[in-house]
């Protein structure tokens, strides 16, 4: 059913465009690069907070809140800049186990998050001005670094295809994990 | 076009050649590693960046003074850019006959420097002393900015115009 939809995908004429263009496909992969810089940069700097780490003298509530809106406009350059790419070679992406892998941290990411605003952060109260934020605090701030840091390396290594598809010598559990069509 | 004063290409064929451009050209998965762990270092220089580049605009953290939000995230840009170098050098060395020909590494080579310079001797200095943004602060957070936006964005280039 998925692989159908990107197939079709995959044969409109916006994906051929974009896959083959000269221009448009390096400047959105450059702005999806800088934006990284920009929105990994800020979760890092939350992160750092919360961890009790830097900046100590600023409480972490005020300081999360002030960065917050700078790093949801760098997480929609991100996903608007991602899901442009992906349009470009939607198939290949589909193939591909970084790209898989890039996805189920993207989803530890995300219910990370959710799970700190909806839970831990309410409590913010009690430990705002404390130098080192509950454990709670520090183990989202963790969960981020590393699952945020994944996303940048698998999203990095998608641009090689040591697990592709047609290469003759790849074990049965990648073409499992890959959802490779067998022949 | 006239001879250069300096010839460099022996320079680059000399690193290219070298035990650690050898090492990392015939390795199948060092070069992504090594890539991989320069873009986590380019996030760790926005983390040190961009929070205190944005204060020195008069955004985000603006019940802060400059100087104490630049003294918490300091060691973290000085890192960064440990990081990169470090990270830098032997992806460098691995390709270093195609960088020489590649007209962004040259752009990226030739900010690199003026953007260090002016991070630790302008913009420490204005920064370590400022409270509010000021026209001042303003136009050296922009030029930062602008400055380090060059070397990001051709380092990415470096792998389109080859």
């Amino acid at each position: 059913m998925l692989r159908d939809a990107l197939t079709w995908l995959a044969g409109t004429q916006w994906s051929v465009s974009l896959h083959e263009s000269l221009w448009v496909w390096p400047l959105l992969e450059s702005t999806h690069v800088l934006a990284l810089a920009w929105f990994v940069g800020a979760a890092i700097a939350l992160d750092l907070r919360l961890l009790g780490v830097t900046p100590r003298s600023i409480p972490a509530r005020s300081y999360t809140q002030r960065l917050l809106p700078w790093t949801r406009a760098g997480f929609a350059l991100m996903v608007v800049t991602g899901v442009l790419l992906f349009t470009a070679t939607p198939v290949t992406y589909y193939e591909s186990l970084f790209f898989r892998i890039k996805v189920l941290l993207l989803l530890v990411a995300g219910a990370n998050v959710w799970y700190f605003h909806g839970r831990t952060q309410r409590g913010v109260a009690a430990w705002d001005t404390g130098v080192r934020p509950p454990r709670a605090a520090r183990v989202a701030a963790v969960v981020s670094l590393v699952a945020w840091g994944g996303v940048v390396v698998a999203g990095r290594l998608v641009a090689y295809n040591w697990f592709a598809c047609d290469l003759q010598t790849r074990a049965t559990w990648v073409t499992r994990l890959s959802g490779c069509q067998l022949p | 076009m006239p001879a250069p004063v300096i010839e460099l290409l022996p320079f680059f064929e000399w690193c290219e050649a070298s035990a650690l451009g050898q090492v990392v050209r015939t390795s199948v998965w060092l070069f992504p590693v090594i890539e991989a762990g320069h873009l986590l270092a380019l996030c760790l220089l926005g983390a040190g960046l961009l929070v205190v580049d944005a204060r020195m605009l008069g955004r985000g953290l603006t019940d802060v003074p400059i100087a104490e939000i630049h003294a918490a995230l300091a060691p973290w840009l000085r890192r960064g850019v440990w990081l990169l170098i470090a990270t830098g050098v032997p992806l460098f060395m691995s390709e270093a006959v195609k960088c020489y020909y590649n007209p962004s590494f040259w752009v990226k080579m030739a900010t690199l420097p003026v953007a260090i310079v002016f991070t630790w001797r302008v913009r420490s200095r204005v920064a370590r002393t400022a409270g509010e943004a000021t026209a001042h602060t303003r136009l050296v957070a922009a030029t930062s900015m602008a400055l380090w936006f060059v070397v990001a964005a051709a380092g990415r280039w470096i792998g389109f115009s080859s």
